[in-house]
């Protein structure tokens, strides 16, 4: 396809190594979904160690998970939920051109985002105060503490690369908020909204995964 | 980089279409980029050859009495993490990918070119932190970062090294991912999957890996890093934590990936002996199917460097007899190789010869993997300098000879600029004097019980290392000589045409050097690949 | 690009599975199952997954067959990781 001949596309965002907008947004889609296969493999070396060490020291995953906060666990898991509803809903509205309500739902959901942010700061405070964070400075009043102290490694290791993962998202829903407030998307150009969306979602399935494995493992909660 | 002017009019293309730093340093061109990548990588080559003939230096002698042993421990890691993530990781794939990609598919461009250029970028942070490790001291960790010595044991730079090498592991998977969606997405029309050359396959194989792997390398250096500076615990026995789940953390990604270091390089050697044989590949679809095969096969075998390690021996006998399946597809791509030549019309060109050098050299190398693959042969040679043979037979008889195979096969795309033969020819041959002098000494060595990373050895085991280090010195002269050669033919050397050496493939069907946009005109293929006729002379340049 | 556009009840409604899901993942880990706790927990997680992946990922209204065969890759290379990892782990004692 030269480039002299082509009509259909004039779309300002079409960029010159692409013959079309669907192979642009094709391309683009698939880029993101390859990329997630990497985040897939990254987290999933965590949950390997998380497997090995909970298959040989049960009983210290179980305190571990014991002396975490229930509630805060679990309001944060409501609260990534309903913000990738809300970023579902965003990438609808750009999809129907929709301007305002897609810039409101993707402030919601950097709201909801900043609320789980705020709900680890006050966890991770509590937890450091508490002598839950591996190092000189640890201390489990329990039976194994030392396994118990692998078991906070992970949970450090694990959910802190998820909030860099969750913070990296804000920003970028920040970009795309004010690309979208500026009227950059509409039904005929809204794939960085769909991919970002993409990503936004992952993020959500990992902490999904996270949850019961940290929070829930013994029958028995103290928080 | 200024365009030598000629008698008659240069027409445009790449390399003079803009001129100045910053036409360099901001282009998306992925023939540029592939040129900051040659630069680069070239350099980080010096750094590790640098390190290796100070190994060799150390090594002329049985006593320890050219540098500590503590120096020697970063003798021989900084060389293995500047040599394996910082020159052959990227070697073919950033280089020769980023540039032939685009064009063997019709394509314009990579699909993502900016972030062709920001895994550049990414790499040269990387290759910054290295060279921070480096001055400031170095790791001597080996290039494996083993618990809990790396972790727990050490005041050296390890977190400086680890970070270097993941940042660089995210210009790989960058690379990896531009060309996964490049391939899928920018074929032009009539470039099926089944047309497509067995470079393009490879480097997508390649690809495969960069993308699956790299990732669990990069959380295994960040646990690592955190268990360093927090004491976390994860690989520290005295917290209950495991070293072999570093270990095979570690190995997921470090087995595919010296599979990332072999397969762009028989990409390259298909495309070499088609041409100098005036055939086309034997068995298309089985040397297509056979990158994928070891690319997958590749992440089922990684325990086999944990064999005397201490996991359990049903795990090993699992993964012995995995890894003699990976050995499969490697060996039908030798058959097949030597099928193409078979009643073909050869010539003895530059690259022909570093294809010949790398079908014989990467079949020792690999045969002897299946000798480390058996469990009662390891225990015997593992951690000796068996393995070392082993492997630089594979990295450097093999991909290193690939690499500087297809550059000066390409060189004529690249430049425009033919190099000189008699000085190519020249060059191959004294490499591979010098390889097979430096290393299979060390197979014997290896075999008769010299242990690896020992920095004073038995003196029975001297006259086979002092002809290792004569080895070393006389490759190191075959590396100079293309370096120079290829310097001088940008200004003296004979101006290319389209296609010098009567090669098929659609980089072959536009200028030298081509232009920016590759193509006047999109192709539309209507062919299959390595469409060689009747077997003819190659105009060679005597 | 895929011109599915998803009603808003549906995306409602995945989000109130979603909700229940929760719940009872929580409620679910009060009950000593033992060994099955896990099994439990995993399967309530998978499900939710499967519904941000099919629903609010738009997995269930594309028609390129390529992007499920990279979530599949995905996950079956995950799987590679720790079924062979634990192929050492589950078999240490055994000799």
């Amino acid at each position: 396809m030269s480039d002299s001949a082509t009509v259909a596309d004039h779309n300002p965002a079409l960029q010159h190594h692409f013959a079309d907008m669907e192979q642009q947004q094709q391309a683009a889609t698939m880029g993101m979904w390859v990329f997630l296969i990497t985040e897939i493999m990254f987290f999933g070396g965590m949950f390997l160690a998380y497997m090995v060490y909970r298959y040989m020291y049960y009983a210290a995953f179980v305190a571990g998970s014991q002396a975490m906060d229930f509630w805060y666990g679990t309001i944060n898991t409501i609260v990534l939920i309903c913000s990738s509803l809300t970023m579902a809903l965003a990438v609808r509205a750009s999809q129907v051109g929709q301007r305002k309500a897609l810039v409101a739902l993707l402030i919601v959901t950097m709201l909801f985002g900043c609320a789980f942010m705020g709900i680890k700061a006050i966890e991770y405070t509590g937890h450091w105060r508490d002598h839950q964070f591996p190092g000189a400075n640890f201390h489990f009043a329990g039976p194994d503490p030392q396994h118990i102290e692998i078991f906070f490694s992970l949970y450090w290791a694990m959910t802190g690369f998820h909030a860099l993962h969750m913070l990296i998202g804000i920003v970028v829903v920040g970009f795309i908020t004010f690309y979208a407030w500026r009227g950059r998307y509409g039904p005929d150009y809204h794939n960085p909204v769909e991919n970002v969306g993409l990503y936004w979602h992952f993020v959500d399935i990992v902490w999904i995964y996270l949850y019961p494995l940290l929070y829930l493992i013994s029958h028995k909660h103290t928080g | 980089m200024a365009a030598i002017p000629l008698p008659g009019a240069e027409h445009e293309n790449y390399l003079n279409k803009e001129y100045g730093i910053r036409s360099w340093l901001l282009t998306t061109d992925h023939k540029r980029i592939a040129l900051l990548y040659l630069l680069s990588i070239t350099f980080f080559f010096f750094i590790g050859g640098f390190f290796a003939l100070l190994i060799r230096l150390e090594l002329l002698t049985p006593a320890g009495d050219l540098v500590q042993a503590d120096t020697y421990n970063k003798l021989f890691t900084m060389h293995g993490q500047v040599m394996v993530f910082f020159f052959l990781i990227p070697a073919v794939p950033a280089v020769l990918g980023n540039f032939l990609i685009p064009i063997m598919i019709g394509a314009k461009d990579l699909a993502f070119p900016r972030i062709n250029l920001l895994s550049w970028y990414i790499f040269i942070i990387g290759g910054c932190f290295m060279l921070y490790t480096i001055l400031t001291g170095g790791a001597d960790t080996g290039w494996t970062f083993y618990t809990p010595l790396s972790t727990s044991f050490l005041d050296t730079h390890v977190v400086a090294a680890a970070v270097a090498i993941f940042i660089a592991g995210f210009s790989s998977i960058l690379t990896g991912l531009n060309f996964i969606v490049t391939v899928h997405r920018m074929r032009a029309p009539g470039m099926t999957w089944s047309r497509l050359p067995l470079f393009v396959w490879a480097n997508y194989a390649t690809s495969i890996i960069q993308v699956l792997g790299t990732p669990v390398l990069a959380i295994t250096l960040a646990l690592v890093a955190l268990e360093r500076l927090f004491h976390f615990g994860i690989f520290d026995p005295q917290k209950g934590g495991d070293p072999l789940l570093f270990q095979h953390l570690f190995w997921f990604y470090s087995h595919p990936a010296v599979y990332i270091m072999i397969l762009p390089g028989m990409g390259v050697v298909s495309e070499i002996v088609a041409c100098f044989s005036r055939k086309r590949v034997f068995g298309y679809k089985f040397m297509a199917l056979a990158v994928i095969a070891i690319a997958v096969f590749g992440f089922l075998v990684w325990a086999h460097h944990m064999f005397v390690a201490g996991i359990s021996l049903y795990a090993a006998l699992v993964f012995s007899l995995l890894s003699y399946l990976v050995a499969v597809p490697s060996a039908i791509k030798v058959f097949n190789w030597t099928a193409t030549m078979y009643k073909g019309s050869i010539s003895y060109t530059t690259p022909m010869l570093y294809a010949f050098g790398f079908i014989g050299l990467f079949t020792m190398g690999g045969l002897t993997g299946l000798f480390l693959a058996a469990l009662g042969l390891d225990v015997h040679v593992t951690d000796t300098y068996f393995v070392i043979a082993h492997f630089h037979y594979i990295m450097v008889g093999g991909m290193v000879m690939a690499y500087i195979g297809g550059l000066h096969f390409w060189w004529p795309k690249i430049s425009g600029r033919m190099y000189p033969e008699s000085w190519g020819r020249l060059a191959a041959l004294t490499i591979f004097i010098g390889f097979n002098l430096t290393f299979f000494p060390q197979f014997i060595l290896g075999y008769l019980g010299m242990p690896r990373r020992y920095w004073q050895y038995s003196p029975e085991y001297q006259v086979l290392n002092v002809l290792s280090t004569a080895g070393s010195t006389i490759l190191a002269v075959g590396y100079v000589l293309p370096m120079v050669y290829f310097l001088w033919s940008m200004r003296y050397g004979k101006v290319a045409d389209e296609n010098p050496w009567g090669a098929a493939g659609l980089e072959w069907m536009t200028a030298s050097p081509p232009p920016t946009f590759n193509f006047d005109e999109t192709p539309e293929v209507t062919w299959e690949a390595y469409n060689y006729g009747e077997a003819k002379e190659v105009p060679v340049e005597r | 690009m895929s011109a599915h556009v998803v009603p808003k009840k549906t995306y409602i409604t995945v989000w109130g599975i979603l909700m229940i899901l929760t719940v009872v993942t929580a409620l679910v880990s009060r009950i000593d199952l033992g060994h099955l706790s896990a099994i439990v927990a995993l399967a309530i997680a998978t499900g939710k997954a499967l519904l941000v992946v099919l629903f609010f990922m738009g997995v269930k209204y594309i028609n390129q067959k390529m992007t499920i065969v990279v979530i599949v890759a995905g996950i079956f290379w995950l799987a590679i990781l720790m079924v062979l990892s634990m192929a050492d782990y589950g078999t240490r004692l055994w000799s």
